[in-house]
């Protein structure tokens, strides 16, 4: 029965998307602002039932009911609870659908809390909206439609990845998801504001929110994820430049690019076309990147669900809409009157490069994404690997990074140089300081690129906290020290990047249970090999005892796990985390009788790359709840004036 | 300055952007594009040492050797049509196996052995690099073979 609710509730939450679709576009074009009131209230409904819907699928994946074809190809009835609740999203079936959901909730919400939007664009946004999410709902009721029975039902399940069985990658998903999400909802303002011809700073203050969300949210998705990789797949690197890790990369970057431009726009009135044109961009990376992780149509380690027929699918999806929204944009854009000028040395000159910079990375990292796809087309099969996506995205990401150290040290609308070279001769100094004696001191030793990280991620952390320089720090808005923050995250990030790539020391031994090996200061004793079990896997784990310079000795227990059901191994590698770096060990395959391979690394500051990207989520949430205190503080006080006067 | 000369001037370097990416693109693909390999095209196209590449085929099934130390070991891949001596130091994924498709990225040796620093891990049984797609080991021949 709770298939055939959480069916049912599915067709109810499409019906009204069709009429809140409806409702929008016969009330704005014909003129009938009566139909215009009944928008929110079904918007809200649409939120509430898709919401149902994905509860009751929850409830079936934690009731284990293998008559679902879905619970039955992907749990287990022996897994334990919290990657039955994962499940629910560790597939193609519940991923989409958990993105429907998204979408309706913050469709509700759009119709709920947005008071900056004028009514009309508020309208045409939800109209929008409920037109992005029609096109799902089409496309999990009739080709993955997650709630189908199987008839006669297993005893047991198929069972889920083990890959998957973490607690990192059980809710780095839903983050991405929500990340993507929400720039559909930034999409929609963009499509409402075309159509209504409001393309203005009070559109970007209302659409700054949404977009700052899906960023903070891609952000710590993509942290997460890389984490993940690093720690699960016991290889010791933090980005592979795979497609699927791609596909959230080309988002956020739009994202980014998008959230310096909206600022622009909400502050300064300027870059409005341009603003809208990333809005689009921003919300087509999303698709694009659902669309190849999706469709199993790149080589990649990881994409799970691989359907040619799904991938047409959302191929078709991502042409209606992208195509629209830039036939809209196209049509439109006359009607975008022109924004507030500004000098050439100026902070948005300085945001317009930034964009610029960001947008050459996205189309560079987009066009090595797609590379083999189009090759192949005529024959050729190619892959394009961590060779290119090196060679293009380093140069370009340290020459953001200087953009990245001028732009808030720039005023708006018109600046001298000479004031700005005054105001950056400090970071300049020191910089250079830094970079001589660095350079007597590491000559030869580090290779250029991580050398160069290193000082520009210097650079980079003097720079981000100059703005603060002179001033007040109690009164500086939260605003501010949010880009503080999120800057210095990048700095935290790339010196991070540069210590790894260039101090790490690994090791490599077959050892016995006993054997002593020493490494980067570190001395670790095999103790011996015992086989444990867990839930649902059983696994060979090494006792290790690690120590420093005659320091107390802490226990290790690197694994090699078997599960059953799929039946896979994995390896769980062992982390030591101190503060100046990570100590990682990861046991390998018996390497004859009696000898077991064992691979080694000190990772001196490694865990800096993700606490960088920790700080520019947090620096993100700063910004955004900084604005929003202060327009609830404004409303404040234009009540107490109101009733001061009463 | 007028708002046309400044639009004007953010269209040029806009433009000089895009030009200078795309060079950059194209020129970073000219080298990569030529990235993977398959022994059929090494011994035909050649590769010059020390070039990161990645080599893709089966491991040949009775070609595996572990090394004294216990951490390396010595393969053949092939792809019917050549075969190329490989070796590789480190802990091997947990799906690599005789007689089962591997990418390896690293670099020839002057020897010609492929000095791998990578083996691609798969992350389920049913995976297969799409470059080796249509490829199967013959467990009676020992040879390839295509799927039917």
């Amino acid at each position: 029965m709770i298939a055939e609710a959480g069916l049912a509730a599915l067709w109810l939450a499409a019906s009204l998307a069709l009429l809140q679709l409806a409702l929008a576009a016969i009330g704005l074009a014909g003129g009938k602002s009566e139909l215009l009131g009944a928008v929110r209230p079904v918007a809200v409904a649409q939120g509430v039932l898709t919401a149902i819907a994905f509860a009751l699928l929850i409830t079936l994946f934690l009731r284990s009911d293998m008559s679902v074809l879905l619970v039955a190809t992907n749990s287990h009835s022996m897994k334990p609870w919290l990657y039955k609740f994962a499940g629910t999203w560790g597939n193609h079936e519940g991923s989409m659908l958990l993105w429907v959901t998204v979408m309706g909730v913050a469709g509700a919400a759009v119709a709920l809390f947005e008071r900056a939007l004028r009514r009309e664009t508020h309208m045409a946004t939800l109209g929008g909206q409920a037109a992005i999410s029609l096109g799902f709902y089409a496309f999990l009721l009739f080709a993955s439609n997650p709630f189908a029975r199987i008839d006669p039902p297993p005893a047991d399940g198929q069972g889920l990845n083990p890959l998957l069985q973490d607690p990192g990658l059980a809710f780095h998903p839903p983050t991405l998801y929500l990340g993507y999400v929400g720039l559909s909802v930034a999409f929609s303002f963009a499509v409402g504001a075309l159509l209504t011809r409001q393309v203005d700073a009070a559109f970007a203050r209302a659409m700054r929110p949404w977009v700052l969300g899906a960023w903070i949210l891609l952000t710590l998705g993509i942290t997460a994820g890389s984490y993940w990789a690093y720690y699960e797949l016991g290889w010791g690197g933090w980005w592979f430049w795979d497609p699927v890790e791609n596909a959230s990369l080309m988002p956020w970057l739009a994202a980014t690019a998008l959230l310096h431009s909206v600022t622009v726009l909400a502050t300064r009135d300027a870059l409005r076309a341009w603003t809208v044109m990333l809005a689009v961009i921003a919300f087509s990376m999303s698709m694009v990147g659902t669309f190849l992780v999706r469709s199993g149509i790149l080589t990649s380690v990881h994409a799970f669900a691989v359907d040619p027929q799904r991938g047409t699918f959302i191929l078709a999806l991502l042409g209606i809409y992208i195509g629209g929204a830039l036939a809209l944009f196209g049509w439109r854009v006359g009607a975008v009157r022109e924004g507030a000028p500004f000098e050439l040395v100026s902070r948005e000159t300085m945001l317009v490069v930034n964009n610029l910079l960001l947008s050459v990375i996205l189309g560079l990292v987009l066009i090595g994404t797609l590379y083999p796809l189009m090759t192949e087309a005529f024959g050729h099969k190619v892959s394009v690997g961590a060779p290119y996506f090196d060679r293009i995205a380093g140069p370009i990401a340290l020459t953001l990074m200087i953009v990245m150290i001028l732009g808030p040290l720039t005023r708006w609308r018109r600046d001298r140089m000479r004031e700005v070279t005054r105001r950056i001769a400090v970071p300049l100094a020191v910089g250079t300081i830094v970079l001589v004696s660095l350079a007597i001191l590491a000559w030869g030793t580090i290779g250029i690129l991580p050398f160069l990280g290193l000082v520009i991620a210097l650079a980079v952390a003097v720079g981000s906290v100059a703005p603060l320089w002179k001033r007040n720090l109690r009164r500086t808005p939260l605003f501010t020290w949010g880009m503080v923050i999120a800057h210095l995250g990048c700095a935290v990030s790339l010196a991070g990047m540069a210590c790894d790539s260039a101090f790490t020391v690994e090791k490599l031994v077959a050892a016995r249970p006993g054997d002593v090996v020493e490494t980067a200061g570190w001395t670790l004793r095999f103790k011996q090999i015992l086989p444990v079990a867990g839930d649902n896997w059983t696994a060979l784990q090494a006792d290790m005892e690690a120590s420093r310079g005659g320091g107390e000795p802490v226990l290790m227990h690197p694994q090699s796990r078997f599960f059953a059901s799929p039946p896979t191994t994995t390896t769980e590698a062992a982390l030591l985390t101190r503060w100046n770096g990570q100590l990682y060990v990861v046991l390998g395959q018996e390497a004859d009788a009696g000898r077991w391979q064992l691979r080694i690394w000190w990772k001196p500051f490694v865990t800096l790359i993700w606490f960088g990207g920790f700080l520019i989520a947090l620096g993100g949430a700063m910004a955004l709840i900084g604005r929003e205190r202060r327009g609830w503080l404004l409303k404040w006080r234009a009540r107490k004036a109101e009733e001061a006067f009463a | 300055m007028k708002a046309k000369h400044q639009r004007l001037i953010l269209a040029v370097v806009a433009l000089v952007a895009l030009v200078a990416a795309g060079l950059l693109a194209a020129s970073a693909l000219k080298d990569e594009a030529a990235y993977f390999y398959t022994p059929n095209d090494v011994k035909t196209k050649g590769v010059e040492p020390g070039k990161a590449i990645r080599l893709g085929g089966m491991v040949v099934k009775g070609s595996l050797k572990k090394a004294q130390d216990g951490v390396t070991i010595h393969f053949d891949v092939t792809d019917g049509k050549a075969t190329v001596p490989a070796s590789f130091k480190g802990i091997t994924p947990d799906l690599f196996r005789e007689g089962s498709g591997v990418v390896a990225e690293g670099a020839f040796e002057r020897n010609g052995t492929f000095q791998a620093t990578n083996l691609l891990a798969k992350h389920d049984e049913r995976y297969m690099p799409r470059e080796l797609q249509g490829m199967q080991y013959d467990e009676k021949t020992h040879k390839m073979k295509a799927e039917q």
